[in-house]
């Protein structure tokens, strides 16, 4: 059970972020929502490459580290990735909501409805 | 024989192009030329590509020469940029409207005040689109998705009026959520085989028994591309997205966006790693069977012009799932020709509708009516566009649709086959409307005084509503053993990755 804990809470916090994202009016929580379901997939991203006692990938001339030992790089290079392009959506998004609120004077999605049909 | 090293110019020339405006933005009329210039320079070496490859070859170039490392480490490491026949089709497309539509713009824009920002969004959008079809590795392909799409958010708030800016929050926002299920079935992906590129995986992937994770992963990226692609339960951002941006935009996201980001990412996730699985194929069946009747019958009751045309991309992504989902080669050959198609006479009726606009300053059709007698090369144009939607013989939809359905007969599916022809008929009676009322009746006197478009944006219409006539001879045999061939043999497995 331990050992899938961390699986667990990061699926909770995904999920966290997905209700945000639909049941929430005000569009800042909808996207925080969007912020946190991203850093739920990140923080996966980092636990696929988690390793009980794993070392970090650097081969050493002082002391032996065998690569069994050694945590996989790859999936660490992925989330710096994706974290910049989660900065960019989150930086283009909040700057829709200030003109949002701009041309509606609110927050509340309720309230905009110029599209229909 | 044609070096491996011209491949990153697809990327990196749009990529140049965009810095490059943003640079010199003051300097008058160089956005406009440098955009034109970029796509025309991307869209000759595709064609250099389509004449000097070989059938069946593939042209792989290693990142970072990364290479090397395969021989001692009997793996790949390090990214690859792949070319086969599929990519070779797709980039032909995506370039060919990107040109066309570029130099339609530099009239269309003067409209707005900062065309630079158009251009330099723009490019950026083609760069991602040229580099999710050349990419050979999973998560490289989602970071060009997330390029090309962030672009397209921001080029649909381009207006920046209430409507544009709400469309693309729905549009930005259900995008992110798309792009998070992308890669967590990336993520899926990568923990059960150990590796990132596609033709490995393919090889981790196929053999043993398929691990119940992988079914997880297709739910994951049927969403995630899905709602890129708008396929229907995932279609709600696109009748709203597509119509508030700028028409040459529209025409852009309509005609190969979603094709590149959405149905293209499809083919190449659940056809070449995965080997075209029964259980996607008969889901990607039902929703484009869905999505064919659901786009088709709530076009019927739109006035907005560009509304109408955005139901009718819906129903049309529906047709080329309907052949991707039949999964014989009769069957991809008709979903992709049909690509080919939609591609050209989407992107046209949005440019036409960006010229009705640009010429009456209106979108909706109850306003209109005898455009055709003030606006002969719009009208003109319209309806080539409007006849290869409807799909009448001899213009090239109706060749792409006569495919799917014969190959839908071929599989034994009777029913689909049926519907198909059902909705092609719908399809019929929404775009007559589009001529009807626009085109054809009396000249409205407030119209009385309204001049043709530009000569720039007459020669792209033109260009378009050619080949929307004469796109049927692409199944003419040598053409189509160049050209379309080498695409569908890619998907159906023979040959290619």
């Amino acid at each position: 059970m331990n050992a899938y804990l961390p699986y667990l809470l990061c699926l909770i916090l995904f999920c966290i972020g997905i209700y945000a994202v639909l049941s929430k009016k005000n569009i800042i929580k909808i996207i925080l929502g969007v912020v946190i379901a991203e850093y739920a997939v990140n923080l996966f991203l980092v636990l696929v490459a988690y390793k009980a006692e794993g070392r970090a990938a650097i081969f050493s001339d002082t002391q032996v580290i065998l690569p069994e030992t050694m945590v996989d790089p790859l999936p660490h290079a992925l989330v710096l990735t994706s974290i910049v392009i989660g900065l960019a959506t989150t930086a283009f998004l909040i700057a829709l909501a200030i003109r949002l609120y701009g041309k509606y004077g609110t927050f509340d999605i309720t309230r905009m409805r110029e599209l229909r049909g | 024989m044609i070096s491996e090293s011209i491949i990153p110019l697809f990327v990196a020339i749009p990529l140049a192009g965009a810095f490059l405006i943003a640079l010199f933005k003051r300097l008058k009329g160089f956005p406009d030329t440098l955009g034109v210039l970029a796509t025309a320079g991307t869209f000759t070496l595709t064609i250099l590509f389509f004449l000097k490859m070989e059938v069946g070859q593939r042209i792989v170039f290693n990142v970072g020469n990364w290479g090397g490392f395969q021989e001692v480490l009997g793996r790949i490491v390090g990214i690859q940029l792949v070319m086969d026949g599929l990519t070779v089709f797709m980039l032909i497309i995506i370039n060919l409207v990107a040109f066309l539509v570029a130099l339609y713009s530099i009239n269309y824009m003067t409209k707005y005040t900062a065309k630079w920002q158009f251009f330099s969004l723009f490019l950026l959008m083609v760069a991602g689109m040229n580099g999710v079809l050349i990419t050979g590795d999973l998560f490289n392909l989602f970071v060009f998705v997330e390029i090309a799409s962030i672009a397209s958010y921001a080029l649909v708030a381009f207006g920046t009026e209430k409507r544009e800016l709400e469309a693309s929050f729905k549009y930005a926002v259900m995008g992110g959520v798309a792009s998070l299920l992308i890669l967590l079935g990336i993520i899926f992906l990568y923990s059960s085989t150990g590796t990132l590129n596609m033709a490995d995986m393919a090889q981790a992937v196929a053999g043993s028994q398929r691990p119940a994770i992988m079914y997880m992963v297709f739910g994951l990226f049927l969403a995630g591309f899905g709602l890129k692609a708008a396929i229907v339960p995932f279609h709600a951002w696109l009748p709203d997205a597509h119509p508030s941006a700028p028409a040459p935009i529209s025409a852009m996201l309509s005609g190969v966006l979603i094709k590149a980001l959405g149905v293209y990412s499809i083919a190449r996730v659940f056809y070449t790693i995965f080997g075209a699985p029964t259980e996607v194929r008969i889901i990607l069946m039902t929703l484009g069977a869905i999505s064919m009747g659901v786009g088709a019958l709530v076009a019927l009751r739109q006035w907005d012009m560009k509304r109408l045309l955005a139901y009718s991309s819906i129903s049309q992504v529906g047709y080329i799932m309907l052949g991707l989902g039949i999964g014989t080669p009769l069957g991809i050959m008709g979903a992709l020709f049909h690509l080919f198609n939609h591609s050209m006479f989407k992107s046209l009726l949005f440019l036409d509708s960006g010229a009705v606009e640009y010429a009456t300053g209106t979108r909706n059709m109850k306003e209109m009516g005898g455009l055709s007698k003030k606006l002969p090369f719009t009208g003109g144009s319209t309806l080539a566009g409007a006849m290869s939607l409807a799909g009448i013989p001899p213009f090239a939809g109706f060749w792409s649709k006569l495919i799917i359905i014969i190959a839908a007969v071929q599989a034994n599916h009777m029913k689909l086959a049926a519907w198909a022809v059902l909705m092609s008929i719908v399809t019929i009676a929404y775009i007559l409307k589009v001529t009807r009322f626009a085109f054809l009746g009396t000249v409205r006197e407030s119209f009385a005084n309204i001049k043709e478009v530009p000569v720039l944006m007459r020669i792209s219409l033109v260009v378009l509503a050619l080949i929307c006539i004469f796109g049927g001879l692409i199944l003419i045999p040598d053409i189509r053993d160049s050209l379309l061939s080498p695409a569908v043999r890619v998907l159906s497995g023979m040959g290619g990755v």
